[in-house]
């Protein structure tokens, strides 16, 4: 819209939106070959979770797969919380059909009759069209033989619920509070049974392997990080929206492309990421490599730009009020650790306490990350840790 | 045989099965790693994370109390990362909570206080989250205090209230920093589901769950030298006490709990145990006669199981969750109030003292002991039949604060009227223990023989099994219950609540019948109580349990119906068992109550 | 029985007793009555044997599943990063004046509450917000007030 035609373009691809309506034939297809195929289609196309946590889709359907217990579930995973994505919501809307093929699919093959679609309460305006989608979806199932119902789960507005065992616990009728691992969920899920729970793009995705096969995917993108992902991008922008891109490509490309040209920083992977600040973009890809090292940075998708105008204080200081709410509060790392930096970074602005305590503070987000229960608590030091250590002077005067 | 796993702990090899924790390992190895939200009687939530420890290639820490042992496992408990985060943990546990450690009622017993100590956390870095925080204190119950400004959010009282008691008084409400044990929207414990069981109170590390305290109305009273001061005591605390104060466990101190009590200023030291035999005599009738009514005159009305009334955690239980069963309830009322309503009626005119200048203590095991006395019916004697009950830990308390050295003293013998009690009353303190006294009274009053039972000891009732059943074939009946000849009597013992649920539930279901059951609210029965010494587990409860079979084998009678002051009472006060006045001082009836 | 018996009643035997369903239920009530009473939870404890602070607990840990009386409609305005960023305090003021009620408040005529919920999901059109399901996106003070005398004009 705004980019001038001397800026070279990230390459938009068009693989989860396209609106091919031929989940018939693609399941038609795949149900001819053996599990062991699929599977192996899968695993080669280097898919990996795109909630944000990165776990290799192929093998999780496998470990499931490998269960010998009679009754397993697919549950999809639509919770979409995290501050800054809004992906899930579009793909949902649009290309419903492919998440439902990849969930038959993965049913078929970890051998449920059962899936969930666990909808966040926020986006209940969707259940119409999405139970319109279900019935022709299940008239295809029964046309195909395929003996696998979908029914929808609604949330009621609890972040940690995009946990996946929170997820199950709260699909339970009980409080989404995550449990401890191991057992996983492949294991020991949804009533006790093994259950794969996938993101929303994730299941859109197989259903893209299924269709291209695995190497088309897996000519995407670079090394560990393979295939496209679906950004959310939000912020200082002039063209936010939903944007399918390439992984591997670094916050420079992407603010060159993206930015309002006063880009400060980007928030890569919502609050729980990690904040890029400029001096950094050219550095810093996208993707799975080197996890946490902070040179290649995983995402659910979430891009959230950031202009000279913002301040960072401000900004650190709203994610700190989301995760002190939002935390389920039965582990004590995070439950007081949210609240002590939330006050703490509060303290220091208002010089009640000395600069030196964001060091404490920086400390008490590393026994977060080594000690809480689940993903929540362990990120809350991605984005205090890079927004107080690259903009530490905004966060005193 | 379960597979063995082999690992390392701190660079020492073991070898455990394979569904151990990493925290069990690291017991097999004598290696103590912090624990509080971690509890044996409990599931293991993993929450506090005070029992992180390093896996050789994780670069989390994990928690030890809910990490399963792999085969070739590096764990390390010790190592800087883990010493440093543990503090940390501490730390901010102690910034949500209330630091005022020398005013607390758990000064010197709070498990956070000793991890604070041990880590030696002298310095506050992190802010006080306390003055934001709104934290509600409930002191209305007459049994149970509620502070949740001492909390640590660990969930043993939670669990311990749905898994041990099956109760669901308290759970865990909102999240976040909001997050808090809460009853049904709050409501103070007075007005909830709550049984008065205490069990959240010994599963609790802290001051969060405490007993309300009645020490200083008894140092009042017992400085009054207008009013005459009796007290009794329960069977359990004479197993329980030594513990508190130092002893070992299941260390056996009737003697010098009655002499420490006298130097305390009481003026009449007396036994429950003489009203736990007074129970069987009672209760025993009550049992035979509703048999003849379901036996002999095939009345419809009569309600079998009879159900044992003397747990007033269960009584409270069965008024909430299942009225329709109140008419099972045996009418008696638990042996502290029949020794209350006694005490001002029968000891007052004995002593020739006026009910009105008498203050009656009781000492229990139990904290829902505090809240019978309470209950309004609870007046027979025409004043409050017990005025105050004291828990074990607090009678520990009293005996410390009056400076006596309890592993010193002497033993003393119990006075009287009133203070004589059989092996079988004692025995009333583990689970199992009444229908094991009604046994041997019961039988024999039917047979004219001793129960079947090698040295009277009814080993199938014994012990912390959930569920203990019993069936005696009643023959050679003496005239009067020739009814009886030829009965089997279906018995069934269980103790805690969650038991009792399970329990009842069977019977619902018709899946099994019963003529008498005996439930106790408390997970091993009285010496397992809410009002016992911390800490507890099954091991404590056995050695308590074992103390009390051994009393009982060492008392000179063992059957309720041959002590001496009971057949003195029948003789000149009370007539016989059920009579008119038995039914106005010694029974009860029940009340129908919320299910929130 | 009164209303919110037979209400729970019928959601109870829609759904069913088991806890799985509890979620659903407390939904279904909350559709009807936009907060769940003391009564409404003590029925459904009683329904499907899940004690009453149990189901109290569970509620309450989840935002829309309110435990304080809610108007008809409930304005939830997004409160997360970007809609901050986007003037969300504008619009919580533009709808308190408006409406003559603070955040957290319930009109007198028990027609509107106002509330901040965190991330809705539409960050790209921000500010956001919910009036019961139905989303609003790309807010000015000017639309939102718009927005809310359609609102008052409705039964």
């Amino acid at each position: 819209m705004t980019t001038t035609a001397t800026k070279k373009q990230l390459h938009r691809i068009d693989l989860i939106f396209n609106n091919d309506d031929d989940c018939k034939e693609i399941l038609r297809n795949a149900l001819s070959r053996s599990d062991q195929e699929i599977v192996n289609e899968m695993v080669n196309s280097g898919l990996k979770g795109r909630g944000g946590a990165g776990f290799p889709t192929g093998l999780k359907w496998k470990l499931t797969a490998e269960s010998k217990e009679k009754e397993k579930y697919v549950i999809c995973n639509a919770d979409e919380g995290e501050p800054g994505t809004f992906k899930d919501r579009e793909i949902l809307t649009r290309v419903p059909h492919k998440v439902l093929s990849g969930m038959a699919m993965c049913a078929k093959i970890i051998g449920a009759q059962k899936g969930y679609i666990y909808l966040r309460g926020e986006y209940k305006f969707l259940v119409p069209d999405l139970k319109k989608e279900l019935r022709k979806f299940h008239d295809i199932l029964d046309e195909l033989g395929l003996d696998f119902r979908v029914e929808i789960f609604l949330g009621s507005g609890a972040y940690i619920c995009g946990e996946e065992s929170a997820l199950i616990e709260s699909m339970e009728g009980k409080r989404g509070e995550p449990r401890n691992k191991p057992p996983f969920p492949s294991v020991n899920g949804f009533k006790g049974k093994p259950t794969v729970v996938n993101n929303v793009e994730t299941l859109a995705h197989s259903y893209t392997i299924l269709k291209f096969g695995a190497k088309k995917f897996r000519d995407l993108g670079v090394k560990d990080s393979r295939g496209s992902k679906v950004f959310s991008v939000s912020g200082d922008t002039p063209i936010p929206g939903i944007y399918e891109l390439e992984l591997g490509m670094t916050v420079q490309d992407f603010v060159d492309d993206f930015g309002d040209g006063d880009c400060k920083a980007v928030q890569v992977g919502g609050a729980s990421g990690f904040l890029v600040p400029r001096k950094r973009f050219a550095k810093t890809t996208i993707g799975y490599e080197g996890k946490l090292t902070g040179i290649s940075l995983p995402t659910g998708g979430s891009m959230m730009i950031f202009n000279s105008s913002r301040s960072m204080y401000n900004v650190l200081n709203n994610y700190l009020e989301f995760f002190e709410e939002e935390s389920c509060g039965q582990c004590t790392p995070c439950r007081v650790g949210c609240q002590q930096l939330l006050k703490g970074i509060k303290a220091v602005k208002r010089g009640e306490k000395p600069t030196s305590y964001l060091d404490q503070l920086l400390k008490l987000t590393e026994t977060m990350k080594l000690t809480a229960k689940c993903g929540l608590g362990q990120s809350v030091a991605n984005s205090f840790s890079s927004i107080v250590e690259n903009f530490r002077e905004e966060m005193i005067y | 045989m379960s597979n063995m796993v082999n690992l390392t702990i701190n660079g020492i090899a073991v070898s455990v099965e394979e569904n151990k924790t990493i925290l069990e390992a690291a017991k097999h190895l004598h290696i103590k790693i912090p624990t509080l939200c971690y509890h044996k009687d409990l599931c293991v939530a993993g929450n506090c994370r005070v029992c992180v420890v390093e896996q050789v290639g994780n670069h989390k820490l994990v928690a030890s109390c809910a990490t399963p042992v792999a085969e070739g496992m590096e764990i390390n408990t010790n190592t800087l990362k883990v010493r440093n985060c543990r503090k940390h943990i501490i730390e901010l546990l102690l910034t949500e909570h209330r630091e005022e450690c020398t005013k607390c009622y758990r000064n010197g017993h709070c498990e956070l206080q000793a991890l604070s100590a041990e880590y030696q956390i002298t310095n506050q870095d992190f802010i006080d989250l306390v003055p934001d925080k709104n934290y509600t204190v409930d002191r209305l119950s007459p049994a149970i205090e509620k502070d949740d400004s001492k909390c640590i959010r660990c969930q043993r009282c939670v669990r311990t209230c749905a898994e041990i008691q099956s109760v669901g008084a308290i759970a865990v409400a909102h999240k976040g920093s909001e997050m808090k044990i809460s009853t049904f929207f709050d409501r103070s414990l007075d007005e909830v589901v709550c049984t008065n069981c205490g069990q959240c109170i010994v599963h609790c590390p802290t001051g969060a769950l405490t007993e309300k305290s009645y020490v200083e109305k008894v140092w009042d009273a017992l400085a009054d030298p207008d009013i005459h001061v009796i007290v009794q005591t329960a069977p359990a605390v004479r197993v329980g006490l030594g513990e508190e104060l130092g002893l070992g466990l299941g260390t056996r101190v009737t003697g010098k709990m009655v002499s420490a009590l006298k130097r305390l200023g009481f003026d009449s030291v007396l036994d429950t145990n003489f009203t736990a035999d007074l129970t069987i005599m009672e209760e025993g009738t009550e049992l035979l006669t509703r048999l003849k009514r379901a036996l002999v005159d095939d009345d419809p009305e009569v309600a079998l199981p009879m159900a044992t009334s003397c747990s007033p955690g269960w009584v409270k239980y069965i008024e909430h969750k299942y009225p329709e069963y109140l008419p099972n309830l045996s009418t008696c009322k638990s042996p502290q109030q029949m020794f209350g309503a006694l005490a001002k009626t029968y000891y007052a005119k004995n002593v020739n003292v006026a009910p009105e200048n008498i203050i009656s203590v009781s000492i229990m095991p139990c904290t829902a002991k505090k809240f019978e006395a309470n209950r309004p019916e609870m007046k027979d004697s025409g004043y409050k039949d017990v005025d105050f009950v004291l828990t074990t830990r607090e009678l520990a308390v009293m005996i410390r604060q009056a400076g006596i050295e309890f592993e010193k003293l002497n033993d003393e013998s119990f006075d009287s009227i009133m203070g004589v009690g059989s092996g079988a009353g004692a025995i009333f303190g583990a689970t199992g223990g009444v229908m094991e006294a009604a046994l041997r009274t019961a039988y024999e009053i039917v047979t004219g023989r001793e129960v079947p039972f090698e040295n009277l000891e009814i080993i199938p009732v014994r012990g912390l099994e959930g569920v203990k059943e019993v069936t005696i074939k009643i023959e050679g009946t003496v005239e009067a219950w020739n009814f009886l000849e030829g009965v089997e009597l279906k018995c069934a013992i269980t103790n805690g609540l969650e038991n009792a649920h399970q329990l009842l539930e069977v019977i619902k279901k018709g899946d099994k019948f019963y003529h008498f059951i005996e439930i106790m609210a408390c997970p091993g029965g009285c010496l397992g109580g809410g009002g016992q010494p911390f800490p507890v587990d099954n091991e404590i409860r056995m050695q308590r349990m074992n103390a009390l079979y051994e009393e009982d084998r060492n008392l000179p009678i063992r059957k309720s119906h041959e002590n001496p002051e009971i057949v003195q009472i029948y003789k000149e006060f009370l007539d016989e068992p059920l009579s008119h006045k038995s039914h106005k001082l010694l029974h009860t009836s029940y009340v129908k109550r919320e299910q929130y | 029985m009164d209303f919110h018996e037979k209400l729970v009643q019928n959601l109870v035997s829609k759904h069913g007793k088991d806890r799985e369903n509890l979620l659903p239920i407390l939904q279904g009530v909350i559709d009807q009555e936009r907060f769940l009473s003391e009564e409404a939870i003590l029925k459904i404890s009683k329904e499907m044997s899940i004690p009453a602070a149990d189901v109290y607990g569970t509620a309450s840990f989840y935002s829309f599943l309110d435990i304080e009386p809610r108007g008809k409609y409930v304005i939830r305005v997004c409160k997360t990063i970007t809609c901050a960023m986007k003037g969300k305090n504008q619009i919580v003021l533009a709808i308190e004046n408006f409406l003559k009620i603070k955040v957290g408040e319930t009109t007198i005529d028990k027609k509107f509450t106002i509330l901040q919920t965190n991330c809705l999901g539409w960050c790209h059109k921000a500010p956001a917000m919910l009036i019961n399901d139905e989303v609003y996106t790309e807010l000015s003070p000017e639309k939102v007030v718009d927005i809310l005398r359609e609102y008052k004009e409705k039964n």
